[in-house]
């Protein structure tokens, strides 16, 4: 007894080493935390004076102008925009619903635990896929049967109208559509994987409650279980849609990259990260370069906003359940 | 019970065995359950208590695998037949849990829950009135019903758990150390309200105290484990006959030593 603790005084004593180096580590880490911020608003800043000479030239009027001209030097960003969000948002029709049929199904019991970890595990792992190997897998696998679905939603509900153009128009294969299912399917394990941590953290006694009160399964998953995940849920929405508008290369590959608006579901359109990746390399004029500074800055205000309010919903699930 | 053949009994259970997977927990278990009154169930810690209750209202195939031969019948009948609507059961059965689990909505709509759930027709109001009004806690909410459930001190969310319990208008209704999180102010009150339901419904409550058991009970179940650590039911009777001339030196030793 007495020869095991003489060693520890004797740490104790040296124990002042030790704070040095938590000293270090913590300015160390700050220094980290306060690089990335700094980079952060350099970035903008440099991408802002990039952008001055569209800015100057176009003001506001870049965001609800449809012509991408570079040869009479005219640019307007609203086809990207527009393409942007059209094709997130059909994304998150497809990956809500199905990520949180998912995220349901691996918090119920319906199939044993050993079963479902693994389930689970690969979920996730559709997040690790490169996003250039979903691009190839959308052109080569996906697109015959997007075309497949196109002409048979064309020939059966064609005749719904916006005006006198169709909304199921001609079957292309890449285009809008393709874009928003590819989307989906990479943004399916934020969702899914968020969604069920935040279904799994919910105490079980609620659960049991209303089990208790006589309400069924789906009744207390739809009226008890949903509603006290709902703000983690819509945090792991929000941060689905902040990487379907970022998505640039699988994007690229599959969605016809042609500024327009169409009325057709199924036309192709062009997002800005795919505006960006394609044109950067031939861009030579200031004012050119400028345009899709403009646009890319247009982009990082778009998804900035969305990760904001994906965090604030986050924290307040991560503080609210103490 | 022989004592109390007067009333009409709630459950019958016979020969029942209880298994958690292949683990036992309850072994031959014979209880007469009488109606409108209060029936204490005490024992040490991992008798199965808990487990018992759970099976009563059938919630414990809810939470794990588990298996159970042997008999219940509530009111005569089979809660166990594989016709038997759970639904209708758990209804009927109400449970109130050792920690207060309010849903996190509103005060109304936690009693309102139930209601809802079951599209009761009428007065949704004066039925969350009534039922808040019975587990004595409608004075203290009645100008913050639309306000969040877990705002509420622990005692009163307990209580508005009973009134969510309530709202469903059950026969039954089970309480697993109702008081165990409680002060001795919130316990007192959840006592009254006990004594004040006794004459609408059955209550079961498990409790390790033995003066509530006392205080609420007019039968007692004493609950043991055998030397293979599977629970049974060691005797059953009047509460006074229980605590002041037990049959049993089991239950003598537990009762001596709790209230030592
Ligand atoms: N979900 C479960 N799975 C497996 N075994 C369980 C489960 N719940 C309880 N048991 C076991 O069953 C036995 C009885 O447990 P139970 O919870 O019914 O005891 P109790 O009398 O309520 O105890 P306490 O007074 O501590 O609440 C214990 O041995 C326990 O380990
Ligand atoms: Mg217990």
């Amino acid at each position: 007894m007495t020869a095991s603790s003489k060693p520890q005084i004797e740490n104790l004593t040296t124990g002042s080493g030790k704070l040095q180096a938590d000293t270090i580590a913590r300015w160390l880490f700050q220094g980290a935390a306060f690089l990335v911020l700094a980079v952060l608003v350099w970035m903008t800043v440099v991408m802002a004076i990039s952008a001055m000479p569209a800015i100057s030239k176009f003001g506001f009027n870049f965001l609800i102008d449809k012509t991408w001209d570079p040869i009479q030097e005219q640019y307007g960003g609203l086809t990207f925009v527009f393409g942007t969000i059209a094709s997130s948002f059909i994304a998150m029709l497809i990956a809500v619903p199905v990520g949180l049929g998912i995220a349901i199904f691996l918090t119920e019991d319906f199939l044993p635990e050993n079963v479902l970890t693994p389930i689970a595990f690969m979920v996730e792992l559709l997040a690790a896929i490169p996003s250039v190997v979903y691009g190839l897998w959308g052109i080569f696998v996906m697109a015959p049967f997007i075309r497949a679905f196109e002409t048979w939603m064309n020939t059966n509900l064609g005749f719904i109208k916006i005006g006198d153009k169709s909304i199921f128009g001609t079957p292309y294969g890449p285009g809008l559509f393709s874009a928003g299912v590819l989307l989906s399917i990479m943004i399916l394990p934020t969702i899914a994987s968020i969604s069920r941590d935040v279904l799994k953290a919910i105490p079980k006694s609620l659960r049991n409650a209303s089990l208790a009160l006589g309400a069924t399964r789906w009744e207390t998953i739809f009226r008890v279980m949903l509603p006290a995940a709902s703000s983690g849920i819509i945090g792991a929405c929000v941060l689905g849609l902040g990487r379907a508008i970022g998505e640039t290369m699988a994007v690229t590959m599959v969605i016809g990259n042609t500024p327009q608006i169409d009325t057709s579901l199924f036309a192709p359109a062009y997002t800005i990260s795919a505006l960006l990746a394609n044109e950067f390399a031939e861009a030579n004029e200031p004012l050119h370069i400028g345009a899709l500074f403009y646009a890319g800055l247009l982009l990082f205000a778009v998804t900035l906003i969305v990760n904001v309010f994906a965090e604030i919903f986050v924290r307040r699930v991560s503080s609210g359940r103490q | 019970m022989s004592s109390t053949t007067t009333t009409s009994n709630a459950y019958q259970v016979r020969n029942m065995n209880f298994f958690y997977g292949t683990r036992q927990a309850l072994d031959g278990i014979n209880i007469d359950i009488p109606a409108q009154s209060v029936t204490a169930i005490i024992g040490p810690s991992g008798c199965g208590k808990s487990t018992f209750l759970k099976s009563l209202n059938r919630i414990a195939e809810a939470e794990t695998k588990v298996r159970i031969d042997g008999q219940i019948s509530l009111f005569g009948q089979n809660i166990y037949d594989p016709k038997v609507n759970l639904t209708q059961l758990r209804r009927r059965v109400g449970m109130v849990f050792q920690r207060p689990n309010p849903f996190p909505m509103s005060i109304y709509d936690n009693v309102a829950y139930g209601p809802r759930v079951f599209g009761t027709k009428g007065n949704l109001d004066a039925l969350v009135e009534s039922s808040l009004t019975k587990a004595a806690i409608w004075n203290e909410v009645k100008d913050k019903l639309r306000t969040s459930a877990q705002g509420l001190s622990g005692g009163q969310q307990q209580r508005l758990c009973i009134a969510r319990s309530l709202a469903v208008n059950p026969d039954v209704l089970l309480m697993d150390e109702p008081c165990s999180a409680l002060d001795p102010i919130a316990t007192l009150r959840i006592e009254e309200l006990i004594e004040n339901l006794r004459t609408q419904l059955t209550i079961i409550i498990v409790t390790h105290n033995m003066q509530q058991a006392g205080r609420v009970s007019q039968n007692t179940l004493f609950f043991n484990t055998d030397e293979s650590r599977i629970g049974q039911l060691v005797e059953s009777g009047l509460t006074k006959e229980i605590f002041f001339s037990p049959k049993d030196k089991r239950t003598e030793d537990y009762i001596t030593g709790r209230f030592g």
